[in-house]
């Protein structure tokens, strides 16, 4: 994954807000996966528009435990599990 | 208490197919008065109420029922994942579009075997080439596509040709999952245990396969337990995450649980809440206080959960017990002498029902309105499948 990598939620999956939990979860074939607030922010970015680089400027203003590791880490997880694409053109 | 994630509906257990490992119950006319639409769709409001959050569309044959798209509309207004798992059979392209048009996430299909003579074989019905005709329709739909294929004596040596089969229909995952020996699967082991060798080699072409597509096709491979040191740790436990609810309303822990002794719990009777809080059903091995030792002094006993409570029942009589399959367990030897009766003669056995009548199930078919015991079908011939070959 490159700084300029442009993530997006595979079409797969649905990321909800479950009213039950109180929590985003992010829905796949034979998974759920329950989200911190962190995650579900960084998700919430992934529309195949922002760039990695992006997203971490982005939440840097908002989280302050977000730092420029945990975005490109947390997002390398969710694609070995093919929750999320990349495009680098 | 933990809030169940997912919701496994055996919607009907009609099934076209007559697989010698079938999963439906021994006793099928026990489950012919099915829940109605209106019934379904409240226990899915119940469900998601209660933490659901993805529904399993399963049997038998779910598509034998007519209501399958309007159930997974319902589920789609409530926010559910929806995952239709199929033989393929009943899967028409108009029926494809409604499910399309109601919402429906995920589809997995079953097959036997990488060809027509040997799938059929298995299948016990002419079935291969209606199933590769649905996986093409998934794909062409837009649908995310898993096959399932389970595992055993006559098919795990033709693994790395499913798997190219997979690969030639774009599956974007493929479960490879061992037979479990419970009900038919269990009257069948000895024709259906495969040998330590046949297993050695399954998972070295699996663990090649899975390297080679990485990024192209997920390869999930469910062990066999018979051949592992440890149990599994079933359904991530008692009651912890995981609800069956079968065609007649019964709730259960784990599809297997219904052959269990233990009162029985019905979403025609009690809510699903009280149901996976309350009922003495979802409580009985919730947690780790039931456990005898070996388990309850077991660093493992939150890993496994002490294994699989029916495959304990099955083996011992004794639902309490050690899952066998554990090395610790008291009746290993059990588990044991299976396997070293599968491994003294390596040759491949007959499958079942070829040639003695009701050994595998014959749940009916759409001009079937019910449910057939199998007792009832004993003296009947196979209906197609049988490879003259043979």
């Amino acid at each position: 994954m490159r700084p300029s990598s442009r993530p997006k939620l595979s079409p797969h999956v649905h990321l909800i807000f479950d009213q039950v939990r109180e929590r985003h979860v992010l829905l796949a074939p034979e998974s759920v996966l329950v989200m911190n607030a962190t995650g579900a922010a960084i998700l919430g970015l992934c529309d195949g528009q922002r760039t990695v680089a992006e997203i971490v400027a982005e939440l840097r203003g908002q989280y302050n435990c977000v730092i420029g590791e945990e975005v490109p880490n947390f997002l390398t997880r969710l694609v070995a599990r093919w929750c999320v694409e990349l495009s680098d053109d | 208490m933990t809030r169940p994630f997912g919701l496994l509906a055996e919607l009907t257990y009609r099934c076209p197919l007559h697989c010698a490992y079938c999963s439906n119950p021994l006793n099928l006319a026990d489950y012919r008065d099915e829940l109605t639409t209106a019934e379904w769709q409240r226990v899915l409001a119940e469900a998601r109420e209660l933490g659901v959050l993805q529904l399993h569309l399963s049997g038998g044959e779910p598509l034998q029922r007519r209501d399958v798209a309007q159930i997974v509309g319902t589920a789609t207004e409530f926010g559910l994942y929806t995952n239709l798992i199929t033989s393929g059979l009943g899967l028409s392209r108009r029926r494809a579009e409604q499910l399309r048009a109601a919402g429906l996430d995920h589809v997995q299909i079953s097959i036997q075997a990488d060809g027509p003579t040997e799938s059929d074989r298995i299948a016990g019905t002419p079935s291969f080439a209606r199933k590769i005709e649905a996986a093409r329709l998934v794909k062409e739909l837009g649908w995310p596509l898993t096959l399932n294929v389970v595992l055993h004596r006559h098919n795990i040596d033709r693994i790395a040709d499913i798997l190219g089969l997979a690969e030639e229909v774009q599956a974007e995952r493929v479960e490879l999952a061992h037979t479990q020996y419970y009900g038919w699967a269990w009257r069948n082991r000895d024709a259906l245990l495969p040998t330590r060798s046949q297993v050695e080699q399954a998972e070295s072409v699996a663990r090649a396969a899975r390297e080679r597509l990485k990024g192209r096709m997920e390869i999930v491979y469910v062990l066999p337990d018979y051949y592992e040191r440890y149990p599994k740790p079933c359904m991530g436990g008692w009651g912890q995450r995981q609800l069956t609810v079968a065609p007649n309303g019964d709730v259960l822990p784990c599809p297997a649980a219904q052959a269990l002794p233990l009162p029985s719990a019905n979403v025609r009777a009690d809510t699903l809440a009280w149901i996976w809080t309350q009922s003495p059903l979802f409580q009985a091995f919730r947690g780790t206080h039931w456990m005898p030792d070996p388990c309850q002094s077991c660093a493992r006993r939150e890993i496994d959960f002490g294994g699989c409570r029916c495959q304990a029942f099955q083996l011992t009589g004794d639902a309490a017990r050690t899952d066998p399959v554990c090395h610790l367990s008291p009746d290993h030897g059990l588990v044991a002498a299976a396997v070293r009766a599968a491994n003294s003669d390596t040759r491949l056995r007959t499958y079942p029902g070829e040639h003695e009548p009701g050994a595998r199930p014959h749940p009916g078919g759409r001009t079937n309105a019910g449910a057939v015991a199998p007792a009832e079908l004993a003296g009947t011939t196979q209906s197609g499948g049988q490879d003259p070959a043979d």
